[in-house]
């Protein structure tokens, strides 16, 4: 099995530490990896202001760099969510077709594809999830609070092996953090208000850790942190899994 | 962006965004409860779903049935193309029977035709006899939810509202009492009114017949003593056959305000001997939603509200801010097939985070339409130029990796290295009350090549 690195524009210029942690967690796991390089975006900020028909190009460049590998996998569940539901702009060849197909995001493939939970991991924090929409509601990374489907969370499931973590519940599961890419500059005033409602519900459930399978939704969460000088730190899922401390 | 512009001001006033935020969570609350207690609870969504589906694909076929049928049953029958013909078709039925006063209960149709302000015009006198209605409605105010039309408004200001309208005492907001004096100012109202125009939930194809679904049983009272009853409904408000009425009853109430079923489900058949009962069946723009087949789909709706209430953004924003009469996601892909231009900043008042979606008892992809419509209004409604040079030019950046790479290295060189009152002045807007990630030493590809060479 050969997997494609997926590492979004924004982790690799701004996250590095998320993109590493997400090729050591898989090479852990005994997966051949290859980090094809050239790779810029999946178009997403275009698409989601409108703008889709200018993000062709970085499509294509997409399925071009990833087109031969059996599993395409990324930290960021918006970007998955983006391939695999947008790229309906691109003329559906066979690579279009099995790259959108074969896109995964990272607790997705360690839990559904190589169907493992125990990464042997250890974080001795109380942790809060950030469930993030693109991939609760997009992905179905876990049932989501709105539907009477039977409860199951991925990221929950990978998160209750680590040792020493003590997983919190918050007092609004899944509710959106108030990102959204552009949405976030554009309505700032509920944007931020979203965010700070979401930041209080963590501290209000005595978390000390806000960790979450999208690191976009994390960037703003933990900007409002910064800027109110708030008791809790933000890490991607991916740096909890490959953690050992 | 109007609507970011009134959600700013609605956010001055933070405990009340609280209060809002608070109120509408607690009815999505109520509604995830009485949603669970259903079993088969997606199913039932399945099968609404595809039942509207079915009416959309033959409306005409519906409509004619519906309409044959009514007038069997002694019903005046009236169709009206848009907003002006409604309200034309119920002033003039309101002339020939020599009606001046009139009440009116359910209907955000008349609301999007503003029937209202067009019989105050003629010398009529309306009043809305739903609570909420009624407050908004002396508040000189459009509803701000479909189903809790005041729900912006604290009970406090309800009460200085009825002191200085219907001549209460103070009573530190006091429910019970405000409602109780309500009902006595309402009660006489219904007494002398001559005519009752309602909405409709429900139009039954099979038997010619109507559903309106209420709380306080006002759409009852009024159709009952007045002599004249007009119905207005939406000509997407149909259901084949009496027996699809279940599946929607069981969905709307719960997913509404988390009630089993609505208090009053009334069924009006045909006028009761003596009096007359006319339906006006309108387009107003439904029949150019129906043709665009990204955008039928809206046209399911059952006007429950759900979708509001689940909304994080209206939740904080309020029903105002989106300057429609249907705020809110659904009003948000609704309005712009409408007026593009006029509404071309709701598609984008949206994190596109499909708890809306989800939450639909009729399962309408309202954030995949709100993203489909940013596709069309980028296009067809004039953009700023900046930021559409801006968009183009990174739609050319991430098409090539080397132009990205050089992109990417300037912008953290520059990020890292210009002065915090620079990175921070007023043209950076997420910077106002957000910190920007701490630049770090490399990207994710230099690490990556270096750790390669080193291998
Ligand atoms: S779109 Fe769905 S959730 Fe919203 S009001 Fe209509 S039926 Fe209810």
């Amino acid at each position: 099995m050969k997997v494609g690195l997926f590492i979004p524009c924004y982790i690799n210029q701004l996250y590095p530490q998320v993109g590493i942690a997400t090729l050591e967690v898989l090479e852990k796991l005994g997966v051949e990896v290859d980090y094809p390089m050239g790779q810029t975006c999946c178009g997403q900020p275009l698409g989601n202001s409108g703008y889709e028909s200018d993000s062709i190009g970085a499509c294509q460049l997409f399925v071009k760099n990833f087109k031969n590998y059996d599993y395409i996998v990324g930290p960021s569940g918006s970007c998955v969510y983006h391939v695999k539901k947008h790229f309906d702009i691109l003329e559906q060849t066979d690579d279009v077709k099995r790259v959108r197909k074969n896109t995964y995001e990272l607790c997705q493939f360690i839990h559904d594809v190589l169907g493992i939970t125990d990464l042997g991991a250890s974080f001795p924090y109380k942790v809060g999830i950030h469930k993030s929409c693109h991939g609760l509601r997009g992905l179905r990374l876990g049932s989501c609070s709105e539907r009477m489907d039977a409860p199951y969370s991925t990221e929950e499931n990978l998160l209750k092996k680590v040792k020493g973590l003590e997983l919190k519940t918050l007092n609004r599961a899944d509710e959106c953090c108030g990102f959204g890419g552009t949405f976030s500059v554009f309505e700032e005033a509920i944007s931020v208000k979203m965010g700070k409602d979401r930041v209080q519900d963590h501290i209000d459930s005595e978390v000390e850790v806000i960790t979450g399978a999208d690191h976009s939704c994390l960037m703003h969460l933990e900007g409002l942190i910064n800027r109110n000088k708030q008791p809790l730190k933000v890490m991607h899922i991916a740096e909890i899994l490959n953690s050992t401390l | 962006m109007a609507h970011a512009q009134e959600a700013t001001t609605f956010n001055e006033n933070e405990s009340k965004v609280n209060w809002h935020d608070k109120a509408l969570w607690f009815v999505r609350q109520k509604r995830d409860k009485a949603a669970f207690n259903v079993k088969g609870w997606e199913t039932l969504r399945d099968l609404a779903s595809a039942i509207k589906a079915n009416v959309m694909s033959n409306l005409d076929i519906y409509l004619e049935e519906f309409e044959a049928n009514a007038i069997k049953n002694g019903v005046t029958v009236h169709w009206a193309k848009d907003a002006e013909e409604h309200n034309k078709i119920v002033h003039g039925i309101l002339q020939k029977t020599n009606v001046k006063k009139i009440v009116k209960s359910k209907s955000m149709l008349t609301e999007e035709c503003h029937l209202n302000p067009y019989l105050e015009a003629n010398g009529i006198e309306v009043i809305d006899t739903d609570l909420g209605e009624r407050i908004v409605q002396l508040a000189e105010e459009p509803p701000s939810h479909i189903v809790l039309p005041a729900i912006h408004k604290t009970k406090e200001e309800v009460d200085e509202l009825f002191q200085e309208h219907l001549g209460t005492k103070p009573c530190n907001g006091d429910p019970q009492y405000l409602t109780d004096e309500a009902r006595k100012h309402l009660r006489n109202k219904f007494l002398k009114a001559d005519a009752a125009v309602t909405g409709v939930n429900f139009a039954i194809a099979e038997t010619g017949g109507i559903v309106v679904c209420t709380n306080e049983g006002n759409a009852d009272m009024g159709a009952h003593l007045a002599k004249v009853h007009i119905a207005c409904m939406g000509m997407e408000k149909l259901i084949p056959q009496e027996k699809h009425l279940g599946v929607f009853l069981r969905l709307l109430a719960r997913s509404a305000t988390g009630q089993p079923i609505t208090t009053y489900s009334s069924h009006f058949n045909k006028p009761a001997p003596g009096t007359e009962m006319h339906i006006v069946i309108v387009d107003n723009g439904r029949t150019e939603q129906l043709s665009r087949e990204d955008f039928r789909a809206s046209l399911h709706c059952i006007r429950c509200g759900a979708c509001m209430n689940t909304c994080p953004i209206y939740r904080r924003s309020g029903g105002h801010s989106y300057n429609a009469t249907i705020p809110g996601p659904i009003g948000s892909i609704l309005s712009p097939g409408k007026d593009l231009t006029k509404h071309s900043d709701l598609p984008f008042a949206s994190t596109l985070c499909g708890s809306c979606s989800d939450v639909c008892p009729v399962k309408i992809n309202i954030h995949e339409q709100l993203y489909k419509w940013r596709q069309i209004i980028t296009k067809d409604v004039p953009q700023p130029i900046v930021k559409k040079s801006v968009l183009k030019v990174t739609g050319n950046v991430l098409a090539n990796s080397k132009m990205y790479d050089f992109v990417g290295k300037s912008s953290r060189f520059m990020l890292k290295h210009t002065p915090r009152f620079l990175v921070y002045s007023k043209l950076n807007t997420w910077g106002k009350e957000r910190e920007l990630p701490e630049v770090k030493n490399g990207n994710f590809d230099e690490w990556y090549k270096k750790r390669k060479k080193n291998e």
